[in-house]
């Protein structure tokens, strides 16, 4: 293993992470909309499609389609929790790099706003085969399987963010949990809920130029079906080349 | 985690998913849970073709749970009277008693806590509070 690769894991571990650990449930609370492209990716599979949302979060993905069965899976134990409600799925603690399912077993595989949290090009793209991986070959013969990847776009001037062509792509990126207004009482003082002022924590993102996504995909043995812009993100629909 | 779980689970360790024995995983020193679900029929039968029935018969052997019939059940098994009914009979889509053991023992019965290991190189990964842990040490990523 190189030490850029471990490097990058233990800069990963703090700055993405242990984030997610700590703001798990704040962050939750905030994701629950459905993204329109990932939406229509899991209703139009047939019933009885077997998938994996790598980087499932808080298992917002789970809740589209009861008739597919999907295995979630986090690097968070705090966010797999929350995951678990969504029936009859299942979800499941690990690594996007280090997956625990059988290669070429699954119909479908999500990635949604999750490679963009890989610190290096080599994990990105490494991420990105570990995805493609999972799914059935072109020769199965119910057809190959297909991955919808969602990332973060660098070119989104119209954001809060503000971002455009030509920033820096590498960036910390806060989450605000806001702290109390009035004083507390001396009893709540020890809960972190009850904190008076506001708390910062940074997220690493390699933020997407356009066509990078795809040259990711490429370079990872697949092929890239559909691609496109929706709402300061990239996303592309892959498929195994053999 | 719901038993059905370790039909699509291996070991995390890359250089093991090559070897046969690395699937399934292995149940050991578990507590097992009966977490109650209303039974879907559509989606047993949908579920049915992707089972890998010897190895989920071996799982429910481990775990000393009744033992699994030696074929995998078909989708006619799994709708009462199905089978009896004439050609282009329409019969009333009700779960058989094979819909409901298959429904008990993949759905219903959960791993709480207890290991999963794998066949392979006998490396455990820990079910704490229904939820299996993949993350590998950094020696063995």
């Amino acid at each position: 293993m190189s030490i850029a690769h471990t490097q990058g894991a233990a800069y990963e571990e703090q700055h993405v992470h242990s984030v997610y650990e700590q703001i798990a449930s704040h962050f939750s609370s905030t994701r629950y909309k459905p993204w329109p492209i990932v939406e229509r990716f899991l209703k139009e599979l047939p019933d009885g499609a077997v998938g994996a949302d790598v980087g499932c979060g808080n298992g917002k993905y789970l809740a589209t389609n009861p008739r597919v069965f999907i295995v979630g899976s986090d690097r968070s134990t705090n966010l797999v929790k929350i995951a678990r409600q969504h029936e009859p799925h299942a979800s499941i603690v690990a690594d996007n790099l280090s997956l625990p399912h059988p290669e070429g077993t699954f119909d479908f595989a999500i990635s949604i706003a999750v490679i963009h949290h890989l610190s290096t090009p080599a994990r990105r793209t490494e991420a990105v085969k570990a995805i493609l991986e999972l799914l059935c070959p072109p020769s199965h013969p119910g057809g190959g399987g297909r991955a919808l990847i969602y990332v973060w776009a660098l070119e989104q001037k119209d954001s809060r963010r503000g971002w455009d062509e030509g920033h820096e792509q590498d960036v910390m990126v806060p989450w605000v949990i806001k702290g109390r207004s009035q004083k507390p009482h001396v009893a709540d003082q020890g809960d972190p809920k009850n904190q008076v002022q506001d708390k910062t924590f940074l997220r690493y993102y390699h933020l997407y130029r356009k066509g990078e996504l795809e040259r990711h995909i490429e370079e990872a043995g697949g092929e890239v079906v559909e691609a496109g812009y929706e709402k300061d993100n990239w996303w592309a629909i892959a498929v195994r080349k053999s | 985690m719901k038993l059905l779980t370790l039909n699509f689970l291996t070991c995390a360790i890359k250089a093991c998913k090559s070897s046969p024995a690395s699937f399934p995983l292995h149940p050991r020193d578990v507590e097992l849970e009966i977490v109650e679900s209303d039974i879907n029929l559509p989606f047993l039968k949908n579920i049915l073709p992707r089972l890998m029935w010897a190895e989920l018969r071996t799982i429910a052997a481990e775990l000393g749970l009744p033992e699994l019939p030696e074929t995998a059940p078909t989708r006619d098994h799994l709708v009462e009277g199905k089978e009896e009914a004439k050609e282009g009979e329409e019969v009333d889509e009700v779960p058989s008693q094979t819909a409901r053991d298959l429904h008990r023992v993949l759905l219903e019965t959960t791993v709480k806590e207890g290991k999963l290991v794998c066949g392979n190189c006998a490396h455990e990964y820990k079910v704490m509070e229904g939820v299996p842990n993949f993350l590998l040490p950094g020696h063995l990523v």
